[in-house]
């Protein structure tokens, strides 16, 4: 159970730091294309009965495009874009995809079936339901993209290096308002993704959002914010820290146990757990 | 070849460049030398389209670049080595030098990208050695010379310099005043050049600018502003030490 939730905090903090990355900004709408994903498979598969993967990848490539949207109506036309500014406008895009969710998928939580309809699976006595395996999968998967991504191809390095000094890529030819537009929509992407995965477990509703992206957020901070590798392990962190706090101590404070580490993990090391101390300080919060 | 007239620029409030003039020749070396905060750096970055022009024009070939994106200009041929070495410094040697050549996959391809890099190597021996290395991790000079390759990935039939010698041991800064001069007379290739080191850039210049609080206050042949006994003075700090001796 904690790996399945953490996975989902892993994939959100990836969507976090992509945008970090290029922007500086921590973009709050990330728990919103969460919740995109999730709803729109429901709707393609429940309602439409389309076949699973069909379905995946068109819900993945809708909200891709709604982070491309989001990219080219409310960021890039920001004439003087401080890091306050944009991230206000981020919260804006969230309550208003929020309520875009709530008019077109209603109230409800939305039920959709696993992806794969065998029973549980026995494993050293511990019971697995299917689902998580997927989800571990499509972790591996998309993390092992994400490091080929960046590492191997060279528009993965243009976005790399305009991270890292960003006159320097200009310099270099590289567009870095394209960069920009290229990190909202693959963290949309990668956001879908993890509402994808998530919805056969914990039924997905519009509202679902906020939480996920503060959590997911946590993951970000806790691993380092802009360090993806710290994320990963970051976010199955806190979903097994909430899993066993939900276990062991009461299931009503599950969420607050897992915010409350990260708090104190932010007391003591501003950096989180794998940042390094010198950088953050040349960060701009 | 680059003809500026009457540029103006600003940092917010703050006056940086008042009606800057100057032009460089095809396959001239021209350096420009002034005081700290007399706005050298911004008269390169304000060339290269990293910072805003606020009045007056730029010309490349008697084409109008005014406020053309540093990001574009990179393909008519402008390089720019900014101050202080701005590598990629948590990527590797290599791959700073394929985003350098951008340009060159952009218009030939992969293939041609690798030839570049080879012939890199072969100007920057160093270089080839450390190709799999952080670029953080090189030597001061061997990150000037990184600085230096990356520009000139692209091709550029402008280079713009500011500062190559910076916090570099003697040695090194000669060696990079070598390759300078060997680019001018093998490739025609034409430079503008900034730096601290008054004396040994005036030396493998044609002409010189000296700019003052923003303004440009003197222009003449390297060899003129190298004996005139004022620059000497603000800038080659000689007649001092003849004061010593």
């Amino acid at each position: 159970m904690g790996i399945q939730r953490g996975s989902i905090y892993a994939l959100v903090a990836i969507g976090f730091n992509m945008i970090y990355n290029s922007t500086g900004i921590i973009n709050f709408a990330q728990g919103e294309f969460v919740v995109l994903g999730g709803l729109m498979m429901v709707t393609l598969t429940m309602n439409l009965s389309l076949s699973m993967p069909f379905a995946f990848l068109l819900s993945v490539l809708f909200v891709t495009i709604v982070g491309f949207l989001m990219e080219r109506l409310t960021i890039n036309p920001v004439r003087e874009p401080t890091v306050l500014r944009l991230i206000i406008i981020t919260i804006a895009v969230s309550i208003l995809l929020k309520g875009l969710a709530m008019c077109i998928w209603g109230k409800g939580s939305l039920y959709m079936r696993q992806f794969t309809q065998t029973g549980p699976i026995e494993f050293f006595g511990a019971t697995i339901m299917p689902q998580t395996l997927w989800i571990i999968g499509i972790l591996a998967a998309v993390v092992s993209a994400y490091i080929l991504f960046f590492n191997f191809t060279l528009t993965g390095k243009c976005m790399r290096a305009c991270s890292i000094n960003r006159d320097s890529a200009r310099l270099c030819g590289i567009n870095d308002r394209l960069m920009v537009m290229l990190s909202f929509a693959l963290s949309a992407g990668i956001g879908a993704v993890a509402g994808i995965i998530i919805t056969p477990i914990i039924q997905m509703d519009y509202g679902r959002g906020a939480l996920l992206g503060l959590k997911g957020f946590g993951a970000a901070v806790l691993g380092g914010l802009g360090n993806s590798g710290g994320a990963v392990v970051a976010g199955l962190l806190i979903g097994i820290l909430e899993a066993m706090s939900g276990g062991y101590i009461s299931s009503h404070y599950m969420d607050a146990i897992a915010l409350i580490v990260m708090l104190f993990v932010l007391f003591v090391r501003p950096g989180g757990i794998f940042g390094k101390s010198e950088e953050i300080r040349l960060k701009e919060f | 070849m680059l003809r500026l007239v009457n540029v103006n620029s600003n940092y917010g409030l703050v006056h940086v460049l008042k009606n800057v003039s100057l032009h460089v020749g095809k396959g001239e070396v021209v350096t420009i030398i002034g005081a700290n905060g007399a706005g050298k750096t911004t008269t390169l970055r304000a060339i290269s389209g990293l910072q805003p022009v606020a009045e007056g024009q730029i010309y490349l070939d008697g084409k109008d670049i005014t406020g053309i994106a540093a990001q574009k200009l990179v393909a008519m041929g402008v390089a720019h080595v900014p101050e202080g070495r701005q590598i990629f410094a948590p990527m590797s040697v290599h791959d700073n030098l394929e985003l350098g050549g951008l340009q060159v996959y952009r218009r030939f391809g992969r293939k041609q990208l690798k030839c570049e890099i080879e012939s890199m190597f072969e100007r920057f021996e160093v270089l080839r050695d450390r190709q799999n290395q952080y670029a953080g991790t090189l030597s001061g000079g061997e990150q000037q010379m990184l600085a230096l390759a990356m520009a000139l990935m692209s091709r550029p039939r402008l280079l713009l310099l500011d500062e190559p010698s910076m916090g570099l041991a003697p040695l090194i800064v000669k060696e990079i005043f070598r390759i300078i001069e060997e680019l001018q007379s093998e490739n025609g290739l034409t430079v503008l050049l900034i730096e601290q080191n008054a004396n040994a850039a005036l030396k493998i210049s044609d002409r010189g600018y000296v700019l003052e609080t923003g303004r440009i206050v003197l222009e003449a042949d390297a060899e003129k502003l190298l004996s005139n006994p004022e620059v000497k003075r603000a800038y080659l700090g000689r007649e001092q030490r003849e004061i010593w001796e």
